[in-house]
């Protein structure tokens, strides 16, 4: 098991420093077309071909890593800091404010995100600058998805709440913000690193199927999510296999963040 | 907790969701851009007069996220969903038509889910095959990594039915989180007691595995409801099957707020009524000594 994670950990370094360096290692812009070779074979000039339009898979491969991996971390550090702040402070004042925060988090739970996703994004233009539509998608992930982490880091801070060092603490004089941010953060550490890693898989995936269903990063900026809509023509797909490149990047990245991950942690 | 007591708690529950929850989806509604303009007012065929009569039938409602909200309420209690934009259908109707169709499809696609999930967690537990493990722990690890989208993709080129489009998408979660479930409860010093006195493999699933992990299989089951209705949009958009997940996307893409806040609310209210009887369920389990 620890040879699978130091190699999915390899992995995921190499495709996060591939991405970090889309613009030296593409070939061409992602937004170029070759008008006179659309849907072309791997080859010296396109190593993975070419999609319906002509532009080069690789690079809108590497360009669409850079959108889809590194800004689902930056979604899941805003939904872990939000878990932290209502789930942790709620859990660590306790009474009304933790049945309040409870509250909202089972009301938050209760909807499949998908459902509040398309919610609230409805109300946002939907026609929008590409950029703006990567900061609106990824933005949205991350103030809507605090909510599970939240319930943990909630637990986590009542439960510290009653330990002997936070008594010890309280003793020497600590109280207030001094107390929950000297001695209950940074004991809750484990549980927000843990909650940050899980996210990210799952942002990863959502923004994958918002994209598919034309809900997220808008064309001809490329991401995970619209670069598998070119699944979407399933006879080409038998002729140009080539064209699952991006769904198995996607597969090997989500696997590898999963291998990394308690094993009881993804199912859930 | 006595049972008139749970009831009671769980209709306050589910009525105090409702209102909040109506009463988030009004304000969403009212404060969205473009909420007070109707469409009719660009229209030149209408005249100045007829336009202001149209501005003073909405009037009130325009005034406040308050007003409104009332007026929302006032039409829901009386079942009254409003009107969609899009479909220019009244909501209760679009409802009556494509609820039926997604209940249909998460209740086949549950009623799969489940005992395989199951039946492949406890084969798991029965003993220890590498081959077993390491391809189901490899399958179920695939499905987990794939998108909905493109596993509805995949049934749709197959023309495979909706609900087992649903199903897979629910069985590697279940089988994952039985297995683990099972894993653990199978090391816990009663049962390792049972299997050394020589109690059979279906005595100590039945009698000493299950009552004692029952109350968490039941809170799964509770949540696969809301992990079945979260496919349901990927699923029927890409599948063309006409429930409630394909009409939230169109509303989506619309901009069909009404349509939308009542397709949340009523999943909103499936999903806590699935939740509030799994735990109901789960407290009989609790109660009884495994």
């Amino acid at each position: 098991m620890s040879r699978a994670r130091n190699f999915a950990r390899g992995f995921l370094a190499l495709v996060f420093a591939a991405s970090l360096f889309a613009a030296w290692l593409a070939p061409v812009s992602y937004e170029v077309q070759f008008r006179e070779a659309p849907n072309a074979a791997p080859s010296a000039a396109h190593p993975l071909g070419t999609d319906e339009l002509g532009r080069d898979l690789l690079s809108r491969i590497l360009y669409g890593s850079q959108v889809s991996l590194w800004l689902a971390p930056a979604a899941a550090l805003i939904a872990t800091l939000l878990a932290a702040v209502i789930g942790g402070v709620a859990g660590w004042l306790g009474g009304w404010w933790e049945r309040l925060a409870l509250a909202a988090t089972d009301l938050s739970l209760s909807l499949p995100w998908l459902f509040l996703l398309l919610t609230v994004r409805a109300i946002l233009p939907l026609n929008v600058p590409a950029w703006s539509s990567v900061l609106i998608t990824f933005a949205l992930l991350g103030v809507l998805g605090w909510s599970q982490a939240a319930r943990v880091l909630c637990a986590g801070a009542r439960s510290l709440r009653h330990s002997e060092f936070v008594l010890h603490a309280r003793a020497s004089g600590a109280f207030g913000a001094r107390l929950f941010f000297r001695q209950i953060l940074p004991n809750l550490k484990p549980v927000l690193a843990a909650q940050f890693l899980i996210s990210i898989p799952i942002f990863i995936l959502t923004e994958a199927n918002l994209g598919m269903l034309g809900l997220g990063v808008a064309e001809p900026l490329p991401s995970w999510g619209n670069l598998l809509r070119s699944l979407e023509s399933g006879p080409h797909i038998v002729q140009n296999p080539w064209r699952l490149a991006p769904l198995v990047l996607l597969v090997l990245v989500v696997s590898s963040f999963q291998l990394l991950l308690p094993r009881e942690e993804f199912a859930s | 907790m006595t049972w008139p007591r749970r009831l009671l708690r769980l209709c306050a529950r589910l009525l105090l969701t409702a209102l909040l929850g109506g009463f988030l989806g009004a304000t969403l509604v009212r404060l969205a851009p473009g909420f007070s303009f109707d469409e009719r007012e660009l229209d030149p065929r209408y005249s100045r007069e007829s336009i202001e009569r149209m501005r003073a039938a909405g009037g009130a409602e325009r005034r406040s996220v308050l007003a409104f909200y009332a007026g929302y309420l006032r039409n829901l209690f009386s079942g009254n969903l409003g009107e969609s934009r899009a479909y220019r259908r009244p909501v209760s109707q679009l409802f009556s038509e494509r609820v039926p169709v997604t209940l249909k499809s998460m209740g086949v696609a549950l009623l799969i889910a489940w005992p395989a999930g199951l039946g492949l967690a406890l084969l798991w537990s029965g003993g220890r095959n590498h081959t077993y493990e390491l391809v189901t722990t490899l399958a179920s690890g695939a499905l987990l990594c794939l998108p909905s989208a493109v596993l509805a993709l995949f049934f749709l080129y197959m023309d495979g039915p909706v609900a087992l489009a649903m199903a897979v998408v629910i069985l590697p979660r279940v089988f994952r989180f039985a297995r683990n479930l099972i894993t653990e409860t199978g090391a816990m010093p009663h049962v390792l007691c049972a299997s050394a006195k020589g109690v059979s493999r279906a005595g100590i699933v039945w009698r000493h595995l299950l009552p004692v992990a029952a109350p968490q299989l039941l809170a799964l089951a509770g949540v696969s409801v809301s992990m079945a209705l979260g496919a349901s949009i990927p699923i029927e958009v890409i599948c063309d099957s006409p429930g409630i997940g394909q009409l939230a996307w169109h509303a989506a893409q619309s901009r069909d707020l009404l349509v939308l806040v009542n397709v949340t609310l009523f999943v909103a209210l499936v999903t806590l009524l699935a939740n509030s009887l799994a735990d109901a369920a789960g407290g009989v389990f609790e109660r009884q000594p495994a």
